[in-house]
């Protein structure tokens, strides 16, 4: 973490406080700031709709939590909706819904945030709501004992009563040894359970602050009246300690791991990654993790991808497949497969031809229209993500916290389309190897009338909603 | 909330903010013509993006199975696995080229086929020609035809690990009887084995015409090129028939509880009557009145006193779905095993209280602040336009619905709310459905 820190530190330097950044991005310009209090606001018109989307990110997530209290960056985001002296529990959905407002908040492993998407004469509602709860919030122990209740039924709900979300739970915790990515984002049930009040208020006192924030405001708006606002109710908010992190790199693996998971199912399921670099940890090999995106698309990028067509429509050995790749992960990360396996074919067999799918990328380099067909698709996306004001802004937001810089994002087509298809067989050769692997497979156990639920565990989804 | 799964370490949320209540204010008016052959066309353009959003609409949902569950969903889902005169695999690497995206898709009432291309005419004019096809001259190649058939049938069986598509299936039975709209749009793994390719042709020619259908187009095009676009997507449909009316749904006569075992550490509710219809005259007092009740997010009746008072489940929600016949009114909530009692006693209480004496003064103004300042999130991307347009087309609602939407809403009144509850929403004649280990559903 230390390395990427001070990079950090760099950026912020390069964005002086109150100067606007104009990006090189044409018509939809971006302009940063940074208050003295070091909270960054960044702000990109977008003048299709007379909406706004405002977006408060902070630099906390599961991976920054230890065993034992596992859950709490998520059960805090919970809380955020609780009420402080301003304004008592249930009043700020409250202002948000009557001003037309949308809203909701969401956890991940490197992030925290929270967002309103209103009206565009509307901002100040949503500033005023946010700067207040970012440093007064009120954790009283009577509203966290009911609300962890309900994070423990939204656990059930999402991990514990869905056998492919409980079996990526136990492939995350085996897949990552020490780094923070162990840690299911939900939290682990048992920790859920002896979690404490004045946990959530430790945590909050260390991890919400103005200098571990960022605003990110997409819409019909006016970057210098955005700015206006921002001074106006964030600016008379303190900063904290800079929260130290520990790095907790993860250490490299010597060899396949596996998992299996047996429980009432009706399909089997399999899940494998590879460790890999990924932007933030890549260093000077910056081009390896834009190769290992390009490889994620050889596989997975729409119906003319490898996966759709060798083993679902050639091979039929699949019922579904698909490829992952976390490519702005704040820590390495993993190149991901996974599949159902066809009716008549069974869970191993999906393996090996998923197998050989990685293998076929180590030994032969891609064909020139599989990779032009993947740059294709980027070039458009491009243009395509543009018609959600609120992508944009996630994407700035996630950049910005986890240390790489929205600037990143103007680099992101024409490093795509720098890669070759030699670039591509080199990240295959070098990390899509067995002693880089770890697999999880599901494997059903008759669902009788009766039969007990398993007990306890996990969480699949990268993000959680409120 | 919604149901749908998004892959894991893709944004499973975004889906839940489709789900939200949208936007309008200053959409442009709705051009609407029919194609030579009798296709219904809308379309609203907007030049800021260089890009174009096309949906074309079937009267080819699941409420047309008649008897084969899966009949309209497998059909769908075959029509871009092969296509004048060009394999599944062909298709996808000539839209992968354009960077186009073409999907498929079909629920109860609609099936469709979007496609979404850059403007640029050598992009456009070659994806839609590649649309056209898979629209309007499927294969249905035996081989696709057993494969696609093989895949619905291992999703059917993923649906029965997952509670809430269980409780999903038995609610719809329950509160359908014998109604089209009882069938499982996915199909069942009983009644997916036995459909035919024969019966797949059959459905395509009966329900893929040019007069069943409904294009809907947003984007950085104009109207002559709209009408280029529009042609194109359907011309080689045939003109057809629009598909007949469907059986009105029969009211439910006393109340019903189905209790599924199931091995899960949480009970499933799922509780409801048929709701309305689009179109409904009581459609607006229904949907402001429901935003009180249950469909207001975090600010809800429901969710007061479910979860912020007691903690008892993540999601509590009610919502009318309105549909060409009476879709569902739904109220919704899962909870740990041992509570299930308890959160279906507090959601009928709140039901029954709400039915009885309706929204105070300040919900209703509260409700109304929400529905129309929040107007122009409804229509604040193309997506979301074009899904309007396709809706406005598929229930012949008036081109001005959007525009007319606030001055509706603001208009309700609660004595409206009240008596529409009182007229529609019968707490004493209610399906219920619970999902969980039979020894801790509560028995009736």
């Amino acid at each position: 973490m230390a390395r990427v820190a001070v990079w950090m530190v760099l950026i912020l330097l390069a964005a002086p406080a109150g100067a606007g950044v104009p990006s090189a991005r044409g018509a939809e310009p971006v302009h940063a700031y940074r208050l003295s209090n070091g909270l960054k606001i960044i702000v990109k018109e977008d003048h299709r709709a007379p909406v706004v989307v405002s977006q408060v990110w902070y630099r906390v997530g599961s991976s920054y939590e230890h065993s034992g209290i596992t859950g709490i960056s998520h059960v805090l985001e919970h809380m955020m909706f609780k009420g402080t002296p301003e304004h008592p529990a249930g009043e700020f959905s409250r202002i948000i819904a009557e001003n037309g407002g949308q809203e909701n908040a969401f956890t991940s492993r490197d992030y925290t945030a929270y967002f309103q998407m209103l009206d565009k004469d509307r901002l100040a509602v949503s500033f005023e709501l946010e700067a207040d709860r970012m440093r007064h919030l009120l954790l009283k122990p009577e509203d966290f004992d009911k609300e962890v209740h309900v994070v423990m039924e939204e656990r059930r709900m999402r991990i514990e009563d869905d056998p492919q979300s409980l079996t990526g739970e136990r492939f995350n915790a085996l897949a990552y040894l020490n780094s923070g990515y162990h840690i299911p984002i939900i939290g682990w049930m048992d920790d859920l359970s002896h979690l404490k009040a004045a946990d959530l208020r430790h945590w909050y006192t260390r991890f919400y602050a103005p200098n571990n924030a960022t605003v990110v405001v997409v819409g019909d708006v006016d970057p210098g009246q955005v700015l206006k606002l921002a001074r106006r109710y964030f600016g008379p908010l303190k900063p904290s300690a800079p929260p130290s992190v520990k790095p907790r790199t993860e250490v490299p693996q010597k060899g396949m791991r596996r998992v299996d998971v047996k429980l009432p199912a009706k399909t089997p399921y399999v899940l494998m990654g590879y460790q890999v670099p990924v932007l933030s940890t890549a260093g000077k090999q910056s081009w390896e993790p834009y190769a290992l995106e390009v490889l994620a698309g050889i596989l997975d990028q729409g119906d003319s991808a490898r996966l759709s067509r060798e083993l679902v429509r050639g091979q039929q050995v699949a019922a579904s497949a698909g490829a992952g790749y976390d490519l702005y992960a704040r820590r390495s990360a993993l190149l991901m497969l996974e599949g159902v396996p066809a009716h008549d074919h069974s869970v191993e067999e999906l393996e090996q031809a998923l197998k050989a799918q990685i293998k076929a990328l180590r030994d032969r380099p891609v064909a020139a229209d599989e990779l032009s067909r993947v740059k294709a698709q980027v070039v458009a996306d491009k243009v395509f993500n543009r018609d959600s004001q609120f992508y944009q802004a996630m994407q700035i937001g996630m950049l910005e916290t986890v240390g790489l810089g929205w600037q990143v994002l103007d680099q992101y087509v024409p490093r795509v389309q720098a890669v070759t298809a030699d670039q591509v067989r080199a990240v295959a050769r070098k990390y899509l190897v067995d002693r880089h692997l770890t697999v999880a497979v599901l494997h059903p156990l008759p669902m009788a009338p009766g039969a007990q639920a398993p007990a306890g565990t996990g969480l699949g989804g990268s993000r959680h909603v409120r | 909330m919604c149901a749908e799964r998004a892959r894991r370490w893709h944004a499973a949320w975004l889906v839940l903010l489709l789900a939200l209540p949208g936007v309008a204010s200053a959409l442009a008016p709705i051009q609407h013509w029919r194609t030579p052959n009798g296709a219904r066309v809308y379309f609203v353009p907007a030049r800021e993006l260089p890009m174009v959003d096309a949906r074309v609409v079937f009267d080819a949902g699941s409420a047309r199975d008649a008897g084969h569950p899966g009949l309209a969903r497998l059909t769908n889902a075959l029509l871009d696995q092969g296509a004048g005169g060009l394999s599944a695999d062909e298709l996808a690497d000539r839209l992968g080229t354009l960077g186009a995206q073409l999907n498929t898709g079909s629920r109860r009432d609609m099936a469709w086929v979007s496609l979404r291309s850059l403007s640029a005419a050598d992009k456009l004019r070659p994806a839609a020609a590649l649309a056209a096809k898979v629209i309007g001259a499927p294969a249905f190649h035996r081989p696709d035809f057993k494969r696609e058939r093989q895949r619905l049938l291992v999703a059917a069986k993923q649906r029965e690990q997952q509670p809430d598509q269980v409780a999903e299936e038995a609610f719809h039975k329950a509160l359908y009887g014998d109604h089209p709209y009882a069938s499982p749009p996915g199909g069942t793994p009983a009644d997916l084995p036995v459909l035919t390719d024969e019966e797949v042709q059959g459905f395509y020619l009966r329900y893929y015409t040019a007069r069943n259908a409904v294009v809907a187009i947003v984007g950085d095009l104009d109207a002559k090129a709209a009408h280029r676009l529009a042609r194109t997507l359907t011309a080689r449909l045939d003109k057809g028939d629009p598909a007949g009316a469907l059986p009105p749904v029969s009211p439910l006569t006393g109340s019903t509880t189905r209790s599924v075992d199931f091995p899960s550490t949480q009970s499933t509710v799922l509780m409801g009557q048929p709701g309305v219809r689009r179109g409904d005259p009581d459609y607006f007092p229904l949907y402001v009145g429901n935003y009180v009740l249950g469909g207001g997010g975090l600010v809800s009746r429901l969710n007061e006193q479910i979860r912020e008072k007691r903690g008892l489940s993540y999601s509590v929600y009610s919502y009318f779905l309105p549909m060409a016949r009476k879709g569902p009114f739904v109220l919704g909530l899962q909870t740990r095993n041992d509570q299930t009692r308890k959160a279906l006693d507090l959601m009928r209480q709140v039901l029954a209280r709400y039915v009885k004496k309706g929204p105070t003064a300040e919900e209703l103004e509260a409700a109304k602040k929400h529905i129309t300042g929040g107007f122009a999130l409804r229509i604040d991307t193309n997506r979301k336009v074009v899904e309007y347009l396709a809706m406005i087309g598929f229930y012949h609602l008036p081109l001005d619905y959007l525009q007319r939407f606030n001055a509706r809403v603001e208009a309700v009144t609660r004595e409206q709310i009240v008596k529409a509850f009182q007229r529609r929403v019968h707490p004493d004649r209610m399906v219920t459905v619970i999902v969980g280990p039979g020894s801790d559903a509560p028995k009736q």
